[in-house]
Order: structure tokens, then C-alpha cells, then sequence
């Protein structure tokens, strides 16, 4: 791979509808302009987003031969459990966050990010590059350990009492949060209707997807702006974890894609996966599980700077490390 | 028509629209037999929630006996207060038709 025509790639990613979407959203917050969507609507984009994601893989997976399925989920089990563990152990060294806020990014870097992998797989569409259907499943896969994992580890330093309000159910309100039956629901459904049943919905869930998808950036583009502000306090520690530990963790799931047998666009977009962070699902676990924990810290780490870098360059350097480390795995 | 009015008390809660659920369960068990919630939309003064992502405040609004209410203090103070965003305040308000507010 050729590094002008990773530019070339890279450059089809600045200009897509829904990156420039989410610039304008940030560029609208440092001119004080109101873009935001109304409540109702962000709502239901964000359901909306999940259902079709899900509905897609399902009709995928129904078409996939099960054995090409499973290493491919095993792998993702795994680095959803590493990966927060890794996350957990580095942010000691680079960071003077406390166990619990270390445990809280931990959470929200082990679990990901579907905006940003629906962006990759935009990204992958636009220039045709090939991938396996059924990428949601291992979207669906990687949403929890991470969440736990983190959770597990914050608790280990909580107070008695802070951790009985711990305890307060909120294993299952995580596993059957609304992303995750969105999400698993849209799996099964798309699973039991197969291609016939799909193609009745396409217009609604596939069509008009990549347009559903820069309106709800552009929601995302005034929220990561707000959190900008707060970037500089965040210490260079904080800067550099949210920046280089999504470009190690977005390798180490390049490397398990290809040890699973995926494709180029399959284990760039496994990469995506580990390299995200969650900004819905897991502030929603953490503030529940954890009050104690401060979410301006982990927010504007996942929100105000992974999710922008990710979006804007991550995503072409994970193909182009996907395509440069193919050789050493064909 | 005003000498039908009886006082009662109404205790406002504001609190982070994530944990409303929990919230109102809480209140149930407390003995709160109805309650009106509204979305709402403001700054505290330690601006920790999440509410831009995650859907904004709420406000719920309970008519109840003082027995009940002070009850709901007492939670909000053990439970609610040191971990989350809520804000809550009290008056005294009339009704008409006050047995549908108590607990019998």
C-alpha cells in the first residue's frame, strides 16, 4: 500500500457528508450558534441508528457460515476484556486520576463507539472496499465486557458504602440497556427475516441511513464542541491517552481480526471497535454505578477528543495499517 | 369555592433525567401514591452530570402528607444528594378533593 493512495483514501473520508457534518456541529459552538437537534429527534436518530445497524448484521449473519462467525466473536470477547485492562494499568503511569475515574475511562475505552464504527463502515462503502456482514455482531459483542471490566475494577477501590449502591442492579440495567436490545434485538429480528423480509424496510433502514447518520453527527459535533473548552484542563497525560491508546488498542484489534480470519475491511473495522470509545452506553453505567466518579473527566477524553480523532484521521490510519500489516497474515 | 380547598403538602424534585427510574421506584416505596414529571432544563452548581448526552433533567412533582414527604427527604438526603444531580424543594399547596392524595 502506497502512501499517496492512503491519502487519496484518507482524503475521501474528509469530505463525506457525515464528517463535514459533525465539523459544522463543531464549528457551530464556537460561533454560539444552536444546532442542536430537539431532544425527541436526537432520541430517535439514536434509536433509529441502532435498530438499522442491527437489522443489517442480522440479515448478514443469517447468510454467514457459523464457523467464520465464531472465531471472530471469541477474538472480540477477548480484547473486550483486555483492552480495559490495558486501559485501566496504562492511565496510572500517564495520569494522576484516582482508581475509580481510572476504572470509569477504562469502562468507556473498552466498550465503543457505534457512530464511529457506522463512520468506518461509510468510510469502507465509499471506497468499495469489502467487508463481512456481519460486523454489527461483534459491535453488539464488544459494547458490554469493556463496561464491566471497568466497573469491576473501579469497585475493587469504592467504599463500603458507595459500593452498596453499587450493587443496586446495575449488571442488568446495563445488559438490557436501550443500546443493546436496540441493538441485539435488531440482530435477531434482521436474523429471523433473512434478505426477503429486509428488502421491505431497505428503503426506511438502509437508503436513508447515511443521511440519518450526519444528522445525528451533527448533534455529536455540538457536544464533543462543548467539551472542547474543557480539553485543555484535562492535562497532557489525558490528551495523550485519549490520542495514542486508540491507535494501540485499533492495532491490537487489527492483529485479532487477521488471527480470527477476517478480511482487510473486517479487521480494520475490529480495529475500529477496540479503538473507540463509548460515549452513551458506558457514561450511562458509570454514572449509575459509579456517582463518585467525575464524567467531565471521561466525557471530554471519549467525547471531546477520542471521538473526534477517530472520526477525522483514525479512521484512514486504521485502514492503512490494516492494508500495511495484510502481508504478514495472508 | 375556596372553602372546599385544603393544604397539602407538594414537594418538587429536580434531578438528572438517567436516574428517574430508580428515583420513582424509591418514591413508591416511600409511600408516594402519584406523582407529575416534566422534562427540565437548567445548571446546578456542580455541573457533574451527564444530562447534554443523556437527555436532560426532570422534574417530578409529589402531593403527600407529611409523613410521606419527610420520608422522601430522608432518602433523597442518604441516597440522592451525595451522588447525583438533585435539587429539591417544598411548599404548601391546596387542593380540592385532599383524600386522593393520602395514603389510606
Amino acid at each position: 500500500m502506497d502512501f499517496t493512495s492512503s491519502l487519496a483514501q484518507a482524503g475521501t473520508n474528509f469530505v463525506s457528508v457525515p464528517v463535514l457534518a459533525f465539523l459544522l456541529g463543531l464549528i457551530s459552538v464556537a460561533l454560539k450558534a444552536d444546532l442542536r437537534l430537539p431532544d425527541a429527534v436526537y432520541q430517535a436518530t439514536s434509536i433509529y441508528l441502532l435498530f438499522a445497524i442491527g437489522l443489517k448484521g442480522g440479515v448478514a449473519l443469517r447468510a454467514a457460515d457459523p464457523a467464520e462467525v465464531l472465531a471472530p466473536i471469541g477474538v472480540a470477547l477477548l480484547l473486550g476484556v483486555v483492552i480495559p485492562l490495558i486501559a485501566f494499568a496504562v492511565l496510572r503511569y500517564v495520569t494522576n486520576l484516582n482508581p475509580v475515574d481510572r476504572g470509569a475511562m477504562a469502562a468507556h475505552y473498552g466498550s465503543t463507539s457505534l457512530v464511529t464504527f457506522t463512520a468506518a463502515i461509510v468510510f469502507l462503502e465509499s471506497l468499495d472496499i469489502a467487508f463481512e456482514g456481519f460486523m454489527p455482531t461483534l459491535l453488539t459483542v464488544l459494547e458490554i465486557p469493556g463496561i464491566i471490566v471497568g466497573l469491576l475494577l473501579a469497585g475493587r477501590y469504592l467504599s463500603r458504602n458507595e459500593s452498596s449502591s453499587q450493587q443496586d442492579g446495575w449488571i442488568r440495567e446495563i445488559i438490557f440497556g436501550k443500546s443493546i436490545l436496540l441493538l441485539g434485538g435488531g440482530l435477531i429480528i434482521g436474523f429471523l427475516t433473512g434478505t426477503q423480509g429486509y428488502e421491505r424496510v431497505e428503503p426506511f433502514f438502509g437508503s436513508l441511513f447515511t443521511g440519518v447518520l450526519a444528522l445525528f453527527l451533527l448533534e455529536l459535533g455540538v457536544l464533543a464542541g462543548r467539551r472542547i473548552g474543557s480539553v485543555r484542563e484535562a492535562g497532557i497525560g489525558l490528551i495523550a491517552f485519549a490520542t495514542v491508546f486508540p491507535l494501540f488498542a485499533g492495532t491490537l484489534g487489527i492483529i485479532g481480526g487477521y488471527i480470527a480470519g477476517l478480511s482487510v475491511g473486517g479487521a480494520m473495522i475490529l480495529g475500529v471497535l477496540c479503538a473507540s470509545a463509548s460515549y452513551i452506553a458506558a457514561p450511562a453505567a458509570v454514572r449509575l454505578a459509579l456517582p463518585t466518579a467525575n464524567p467531565g473527566i471521561t466525557l471530554t477524553a471519549s467525547l471531546g477528543i477520542t471521538f473526534p480523532f477517530n472520526l477525522i484521521l483514525g479512521i484512514p490510519i486504521y485502514l492503512f495499517i490494516a492494508q500495511s500489516l495484510e502481508g504478514w497474515f495472508a | 369555592m375556596s372553602e372546599n380547598l385544603q393544604a397539602v403538602t407538594l414537594l418538587t424534585i429536580v434531578a438528572e433525567s438517567l436516574i428517574e427510574s430508580r428515583l420513582i421506584e424509591d418514591l413508591i416505596s416511600c409511600g408516594v401514591i402519584g406523582w407529575t414529571l416534566t422534562p427540565a432544563r437548567g445548571a446546578g452548581p456542580e455541573n457533574r452530570r451527564l444530562s447534554e448526552v443523556e437527555g436532560g433533567n426532570v422534574k417530578i412533582e409529589v402531593l403527600g402528607s407529611e409523613e410521606v414527604t419527610q420520608k422522601v427527604w430522608d432518602l433523597l438526603s442518604s441516597k440522592y444528594f451525595p451522588n447525583y444531580a438533585v435539587t429539591a424543594w417544598q411548599s404548601s399547596v391546596l387542593v380540592s378533593r385532599l383524600d386522593r392524595y393520602l395514603n389510606h
